[in-house]
């Protein structure tokens, strides 16, 4: 049965996810009603700083953290850029090494490369084909110059789950000095984040990844930890994170990570039947495909498949064509030359890598929409195999 | 990174896509590895394009350079076919993305190869 159920169907929730509508409900006084500045002495001021701080009680409780360790960003980006450079600057120029891993977002991956050209030490660890990384391989590659560790917690194309807790515990051991940072974009919606659970110092959210608002974000700062702001004006967030303070925004995040917490286990359970049934059903009808997400290794959301013989981009606007959104580690849709990094890093070769689609699923999806996916996917890539003059048909 | 139109039409609906069992030549341009391959096969009769029919492993620009060249090289002689430019084939597609600019030269360079080999063999 090949029946279009409805035009859009969402199967791409690690690039954003639509804001929850109870999210959106606590946002919107504060555009136009309550616009007050949050800096501001006067009512209106006061209005917006009450809204404010209640959502930073609301995410400093939920995280484990005290209120004035949660500094709000425009998103994870900044979050990360914040927690590696501002530690890095804060040593004024001493001999410092940082360890990450091969798989991190360009959000990490590109600052390090910066850091790199300024004298700093940098090593990218490997991981396994599962996209986990060796606790032991993170001790292993701490040297005495070692400040700083950022390895993050669930891989965005994979949803691989690095075990943050026994990494920090582990490298703690060796060093108690060194800061730990992990980046936990993918990780509120599936599993806890409390950093006094995880051990970390800091820690990145961003709302849009929550089914919160985007342009929002925070980093959470452990007491104590070193930090040089990147931005220097009003003096907001402690000075660290001079700006005024995005106020729906930050509501909205507030909101969103409450929710995502109170009905963690809900969506978990649906979304991993919903992506387990998937999976049954991919591998069933089509062949020579590889799945890269280790399912016992990772969030209830992902499904990353090599659909060998088929190009990632040309897959996905096929898809696209038939109302479903998914995306690709292909190089041709990201416009550079390389295929993605995170599969090259978990031993998948330069050809195969450009056949993957990520699938991400998240918890408005329903099975009538895999069931869906299932009967277009096979033709898509039975179509383009077809085309592919090496492919052994 | 937004394609045109005819780009989409063309990927949806690929002239000319498939093999020629007898072809005079073919030409086969591209590394799988950078995700781009294209294969064209030629029927050439007095110097002339009789037929023409292509395979691509490739994005949708891949695709669509691929399915607007066959189109365009179809009933020229062999110097004409010569003479398209990658422009040409560019704005028969109603323009491409910037990024997606070299996958024109896969065509170009695929006909080139394959009419070279003809002229060898000739």
């Amino acid at each position: 049965m090949k029946k279009k159920i409805k035009e859009n169907i969402y199967f791409d929730h690690s690039a954003t996810t639509p804001v929850d509508q109870r999210v959106l409900k606590e946002m919107m006084p504060y555009f136009s009603e309550k616009y007050g500045n949050y800096s501001s002495l006067h009512g209106f001021g006061r209005e917006a700083y009450f809204a404010v701080e209640k959502a930073r009680e609301k995410i400093a409780s939920t995280l484990d953290c005290s209120k004035d360790e949660v500094i709000f960003t425009s998103g994870s980006t900044e979050s990360n850029n914040l927690a590696l450079k501002g530690v890095i600057d804060s040593l004024k120029g001493k001999s410092a090494h940082i360890i990450t891993t091969q798989i991190e977002h360009d959000a990490i991956l590109v600052p390090c490369k910066q850091l790199e050209k300024k004298g700093v030490e940098v090593t990218y660890l490997p991981v396994g084909k599962n996209g986990v990384v060796d606790p032991k391989s993170v001790v292993n590659a701490i040297k005495d110059n070692t400040v700083l560790i950022s390895i993050m917690y669930v891989n965005n194309e994979l949803g691989s789950i690095n075990p943050i807790q026994d990494i920090v515990r582990m490298a703690k051991k060796k060093n108690k000095d060194i800061i730990f940072h992990t980046d936990a974009t993918q990780a509120v919606n599936f599993l806890s984040c409390s950093v006094k659970d995880l051990g970390v110092d800091m820690m990145s959210i961003s709302g849009h990844k929550i089914y919160g608002p985007k342009g929002v974000g925070l980093l959470f700062i452990r007491k104590g930890i070193p930090i040089t702001p990147l931005q220097a004006g009003g003096h907001q967030e402690r000075s660290i994170r001079s700006g005024t303070l995005n106020v729906p925004g930050i509501v909205g995040l507030g909101k969103a990570i409450e929710l995502a917490v109170k009905e963690m286990d809900k969506n978990n359970k649906k979304i991993s039947k919903l992506r387990d049934y998937f999976i049954k059903g991919v591998l069933k009808n089509v062949p020579d495909i590889i799945l890269n997400t280790d399912v016992d290794n990772s969030v209830s959301s992902h499904a990353n498949f090599c659909f060998v013989g088929a190009e990632g981009e040309s897959i996905l606007l096929y898809l696209d064509a038939e109302g479903i959104a998914v995306s690709t580690g292909s190089a041709c849709a990201s416009g550079s030359l390389e295929p993605s990094h995170v599969l090259l890093a978990i031993g998948i070769e330069k050809e195969i890598a450009h056949s993957s689609i990520r699938f991400t699923f998240g918890k408005h999806n329903n099975k009538e929409e895999i069931d869906y996916a299932l009967s277009v996917l096979p033709s898509a890539i039975r179509k383009l195999r077809t085309m592919n003059p090496l492919y052994n048909k | 990174m937004i394609y045109s139109d005819k780009v989409i039409q063309h990927f949806k609906n690929p002239h000319n896509q498939g093999s020629i069992e007898n072809a005079d030549t073919v030409g086969e341009v591209g590394n799988p590895s950078c995700g781009d391959v294209m294969k064209i096969y030629l029927k050439i009769e007095d110097r002339i394009i009789k037929d023409v029919k292509f395979e691509t492993l490739g994005c949708a620009a891949a695709i669509a350079v691929s399915s607007a060249l066959t189109d365009m090289v179809k009933g020229k002689s062999i110097d004409e076919a010569l003479e398209i430019t990658r422009q040409q084939i560019i704005e028969d597609l109603g323009g491409l993305p910037e990024v997606k600019v070299h996958c024109s030269m896969l065509g170009i360079e695929a006909l080139h190869e394959a009419i070279k080999k003809y002229e060898k063999k000739d």
